[in-house]
């Protein structure tokens, strides 16, 4: 169980029943008032900001949240399949559910998936992802169009802007907090 | 810790500070940090030392000596209060107090407005200074400290700012949310603003105003939206005060299951107190404000990240 006087930024609490964490923190105490606890929070499941001030003599739950290993195995029909690499127990997380994380993921991969109540939340993947270009179009030599990016495809399925060098074939880092084209690299 | 560019800003304010007082045939003086007993408050959580505890503000000691006959008297000295911590709450603080005889909320007011004027005059010429010509600078803006300042009752403010009145966020128990939330950051945004007359139940050790016996004359003095000085006529009816901390300590007792005694000796006294107003400034906000601060913490010498 948190009290009021806990509440600081990043604290993971539970509201009504879901997990949310504290993304900016305000304490207040107007002359001979009350201290007042301004907290602006996210819902760690559906992303919703809710803005709320607490006395000191709320409390709040903590909410039930897990962080185990597991490696993606692979995807069928939009379901993502998962195992613990601890005791090779398998889930299914919806696409929906992942995000724009499904741009990053590859077979076999290992991340980190965030349980709140026995119920997969979240991925955390790795900052950084190489993948493999899977459709690139070749750079036209003459190119008086003066861009200094084209468009690629990779692994995934996910599209995005890379300097004209990159070619069909090649391996390519992505930062997943962006999405945007670190670097070339080679095996 | 405050560099030392900052150690003698804050040293040149403390003098200008005293010298103000002293020019004014105010008394310095200091009384005991760890008290025994405190004045019974709901909302400020004192810190313990050992049986006794550390003083929440000189308030107590310093009315005794108004009492007792002196006539104009301040206290510069760090308070307690335990769980505030934050951008403008440190759980020690400074504390500048005066109280006056034969005196009330007004010529505090008035106080107020020539402190500043004198503090300006004293370090305008500093380096390192969050104003100029007489104006307090605050981001882009400019805050003029000229008086005189404005005036607002807390009625005013609410019909202004607020989605409720007064009288329904009394009846509702919502008056902090709403003062912090839709009134406060509207104070004092252009120069300097006392916004006075609360509710009688928000002023425990203020008088009744006369005439309206509904209110407290008690104000708060603010600056770009931050609260930096609480003052009132003082309520010298011991009969009333007793009454007034009665409640105190009951709403102690059931919400935040803390018991105080009454302070017998100190109500005692307050009988031979006649006419008298008193208030109480948040020094380090004040200075963080001609610093160009956006912190406390950042205005006292050792503040709690230098602890670490």
């Amino acid at each position: 169980m948190y009290s009021a006087a806990d509440l600081r930024k990043g604290l993971k609490v539970q509201v009504d029943g879901a997990p949310f964490i504290v993304t900016d923190f305000e304490f207040s105490k107007p002359g001979k008032g009350q201290a007042l606890y301004r907290c602006k929070m996210r819902n760690m499941i559906t992303g919703n900001q809710l803005v709320q001030t607490y006395r000191s003599n709320d409390k709040f739950e903590k909410p039930e949240l897990e962080e185990r290993k597991m490696q993606y195995l692979y995807c069928q029909e939009n379901e993502y399949h998962f195992m613990d690499t601890d005791n090779f127990e398998q889930i299914v997380i919806d696409k929906e559910h992942l995000g724009d994380n499904v741009n990053y993921m590859t077979d076999n991969m290992d991340m980190e998936v965030l349980f709140f109540q026995d119920r997969p939340i979240d991925v955390s993947l790795p900052m950084f992802v190489n993948l493999v270009v899977t459709k690139a179009d070749p750079w036209a030599k003459g190119d008086t169009s003066g861009s200094d990016s084209k468009p690629v495809t990779v692994e995934t399925g996910y599209v995005l802007q890379v300097p004209p060098f990159v070619d069909e074939g090649d391996k390519i880092q992505i930062d997943t907090r962006t999405g945007a084209y670190v670097t070339r690299v080679k095996d | 810790m405050l560099d030392i560019q900052g150690l003698c800003f804050r040293a040149a304010f403390f003098h200008s500070l005293r010298s103000f007082f002293v020019r004014q045939q105010f008394l310095e003086v200091d009384t005991p940090i760890r008290q025994p007993l405190l004045l019974p408050e709901f909302n400020i959580e004192p810190l313990a030392s050992e049986c006794w505890f550390l003083q929440a503000s000189p308030e107590l000691c310093m009315k005794r000596m108004l009492a007792a006959g002196c006539s104009r008297i301040f206290q510069l000295c760090n308070c307690f209060r335990k769980g505030e911590r934050g951008r403008l709450h440190l759980e020690e603080f400074t504390m500048l107090e005066w109280y006056r005889t034969n005196a009330g909320y007004e010529d505090l007011m008035a106080d107020c407005e020539a402190l500043l004027g004198s503090l300006l005059a004293d370090l305008g010429g500093m380096d390192f200074c969050g104003f100029s010509d007489g104006n307090l600078r605050a981001g882009e803006r400019f805050i003029s400290l000229q008086p005189p300042w404005e005036r607002l009752s807390v009625h005013e403010a609410f019909a202004r700012c607020s989605p409720v009145s007064i009288e329904q966020a009394m009846a509702d128990d919502t008056f902090d949310e709403i003062l912090v939330e839709y009134v406060e950051p509207y104070l004092g945004v252009e120069r300097p603003l006392f916004l006075y007359d609360y509710p009688v139940e928000l002023g425990s050790l203020a008088r009744r105003k006369d005439g309206s016996p509904h209110l407290a004359e008690r104000f708060e003095l603010y600056i770009n939206g931050i609260e930096m000085a609480n003052g009132f006529s003082e309520l010298t009816d011991s009969q009333e005060q007793r009454q007034r901390f009665e409640r105190e300590l009951e709403l102690m007792d059931e919400e935040r299951r803390r018991r105080s005694l009454m302070p017998e000796r100190f109500l005692e006294e307050l009988a031979g107190l006649d006419r008298a107003a008193g208030i109480a400034l948040g020094v380090d906000r004040l200075l963080m404000l001609l610093m160009g601060k956006e912190s406390v913490g950042e205005v006292v010498s050792f503040g709690p990240s230098d602890f670490d």
